[in-house]
């Protein structure tokens, strides 16, 4: 194969970098403007994140609330998703029978369902027949686990099918119970994909819009993308700017622990992790 | 223990293994699905003008169905539905026009080059939609940077009320890199010895690419749609946050009004039902042309 080389190419990919990533550098910047406008630079100044006394990012109460019921929930989601999802994973990779069919039929349902039609079912089942789940909160968290519930058993199966069975029958010849070469010999080379899949949930959940929006109960259980989509319009300050910052800050911040894990999981291996093998696992769950 | 014991043990472990999820999806993916259907074919309460949802389908009733789709076929809805599939086509094919070329280019491309552009197409992915479309509002509000811009150039035009290039292109920025990733994957996987022997073969280099390059693509194209067609058909916020205007006002729009705003649930449950008929034959379609390729092969 002769080497390849495409000026015209590689200037459309920058050109295209550019556009998709400097808009959201402007409105980071943004959030350190010295004046009240959104568009408008008047100098740099922490004033939006904590100087104002009550309308900076840090101060005001409302906002700090916001950014609390958005953590809890992706937390939670998380802590959920990671075990239920899994083993699923390992069970629908096994279970033969009646049922199995159905069953993996109903993890698929999910993948190709929009948001606005999974928000819309919720609302409408916890208003007419779960009348004993209150909108707000449960319910929220009841919408993200549902959403995101699909996405790690999509991560763990594929990665379920490179590992194959002989690891586990070599354990079992060996002498170990069937539900002991799950814990110590499937489940440890499980783990990069599990890692990578709490990698995608928490950055889904603490992102999503419209399952929070449609279960949400008012300001109480206010997230922070809802919080910006009723406010963007407005005549808000750069503190919404600083919001959704922080937002981003949080999505980048599980990235880096998932990354630092996997790295630390692999090492213990005696494995090095590049950032190319990283990015391999964390893209291919996403697509 | 006998084998046939032996694998029933098995097969009760497994499916223990699967039962908490699978039990989790039917309660609450299922059954909410069903109570949609419920609530469209239900009927209202002639006092408190609130929903009453019939569980069992014998008595269903398709008043309100009919007149949904009365207005669909013939009336105020016929302009939303064409609206809403007009700005996913056109926006299905700029994404693809922009995704294809950054694809072949960082499927091709090795070494630290190829790790850094693919570091930089991954990162609005964890940049929250919402923000990125804030930002695009900071840039074309009356006096945001964008806004000056294009005045500068001599285009005066109001980007956000009601402008339907805005809403498309916003919906393009928003979902072009969810098309990328999985059209990259398939071209990652693509066997280039094979674009070399029609090379070698006498086919000039934009016959190979048309000729082999793009149907060993295609499942990749496909999927990519696929992937960034079902949100779009379901979205309301970019179309909210970019024009707030009923000019643009896209399916999304009136099942969030119907529901979120809580005037008329069964006319939203009504809606949904329609978009999911219309997701669902895309889906179809999709598994099949999937299956088809899959024994082309």
């Amino acid at each position: 194969m002769t080497a390849y080389r495409s000026r015209a190419l590689s200037g459309f990919t920058w050109l295209y970098v550019v556009w998709s990533l400097l808009p959201v550098l402007i409105a980071v910047l943004f959030s350190f403007n010295a004046g009240r406008s959104r568009s408008v630079w008047q100098g740099f100044s922490l004033r939006w994140w904590t100087g104002d006394p009550n309308a900076s990012l840090f101060r005001d109460e409302s906002l700090r609330m916001t950014t609390v019921n958005s953590l809890v929930l992706a937390i939670v989601t998380v802590v959920v998703t990671l075990p239920l999802g899994t083993l699923l994973a390992i069970g629908l990779q096994r279970w033969r029978g009646h049922g199995a069919g159905s069953s993996s039929a109903l993890v698929s349902a999910p993948l190709v369902t929009p948001e606005l039609v999974l928000g819309a079912a919720l609302l409408l089942v916890f208003t007419n027949l779960y009348g004993a789940i209150p909108l707000g909160r449960p319910a929220q968290m009841i919408g993200h686990i549902t959403l995101n519930l699909s996405a790690v058993v999509v991560t763990v199966r594929a990665r379920l099918f490179t590992i194959g069975s002989s690891y586990e029958e070599a354990a079992r010849d060996l002498g170990a119970s069937r539900r002991e070469a799950i814990r110590l010999v499937l489940v440890p080379l499980l783990r990069p994909a599990i890692v990578a899949a709490g990698v995608i949930v928490f950055a889904t959940s603490i992102d999503d819009f419209i399952v929070s929006s449609f279960l949400s109960s008012g300001a109480a259980s206010e997230t922070v993308p809802v919080r910006i989509y009723g406010a963007v319009r407005g005549a808000s300050s750069p503190a919404l700017n600083a919001l959704a910052t922080l937002l981003v800050v949080f999505s980048f911040l599980g990235l880096l622990l998932g990354g630092v894990s996997m790295w630390w999981l692999r090492r213990r291996d005696g494995e090095r992790v590049t950032l190319r093998q990283f990015l391999d696992e964390v893209t291919q769950a996403d697509a | 223990m006998n084998g046939s014991q032996r694998r029933t043990h098995a097969s009760r472990t497994w499916r223990g293994y699967a039962l908490p999820g699978t039990a989790w999806l039917a309660a609450f993916f299922a059954v909410p699905f069903y109570s949609v259907a419920a609530i469209a074919f239900g009927s209202i309460d002639p006092i408190f003008r609130n929903a009453r949802p019939a569980w069992n389908p014998l008595s269903w009733n398709f008043g309100t169905f009919g007149d949904v789709l009365g207005d669909v076929i013939n009336g105020p809805l016929r302009d939303v539905f064409v609206r809403t599939v007009l700005f996913v086509v056109v926006a299905l094919v700029l994404c693809l026009v922009i995704g294809y070329p950054i694809a072949y280019h960082l499927a091709r491309l090795r070494g630290r080059t190829k790790t850094l552009i693919l570091l930089l197409i991954v990162l609005p992915f964890w940049v929250s939609y919402l923000m990125r479309m804030l930002a695009w509002v900071n840039l074309l509000q009356r006096d945001g940077l964008g806004m000056r811009l294009t005045a500068w150039f001599g285009v005066e035009h109001n980007w956000l009320d009601g402008s339907p290039t805005t809403v498309i292109l916003g919906l393009v920025y928003g979902y072009v890199p969810f098309l990328i990733l999985p059209l990259y994957a398939t071209l990652e996987r693509l066997d280039w010895r094979l674009v070399d022997a029609a090379r070698d073969l006498g086919a000039s280099p934009r016959q190979a690419f048309w000729r082999v390059t793009l149907p060993l693509s295609r499942t990749g194209v496909a999927a990519g749609l696929m992937l960034v067609a079902l949100p779009m058909l379901g979205d309301y916020y970019t179309n909210d946050i970019l024009s707030r205007s009923p000019r643009t006002e896209m399916i999304g729009n009136q099942i969030d009004f119907f529901l979120n705003a809580g005037t008329q649930p069964q006319r939203g449950a009504v809606l949904v039902l329609m978009l999911s008929f219309v997701l669902a034959c895309l889906a179809w379609w999709y598994v099949r042309d999937n299956a088809r390729q899959r024994v082309a092969r």
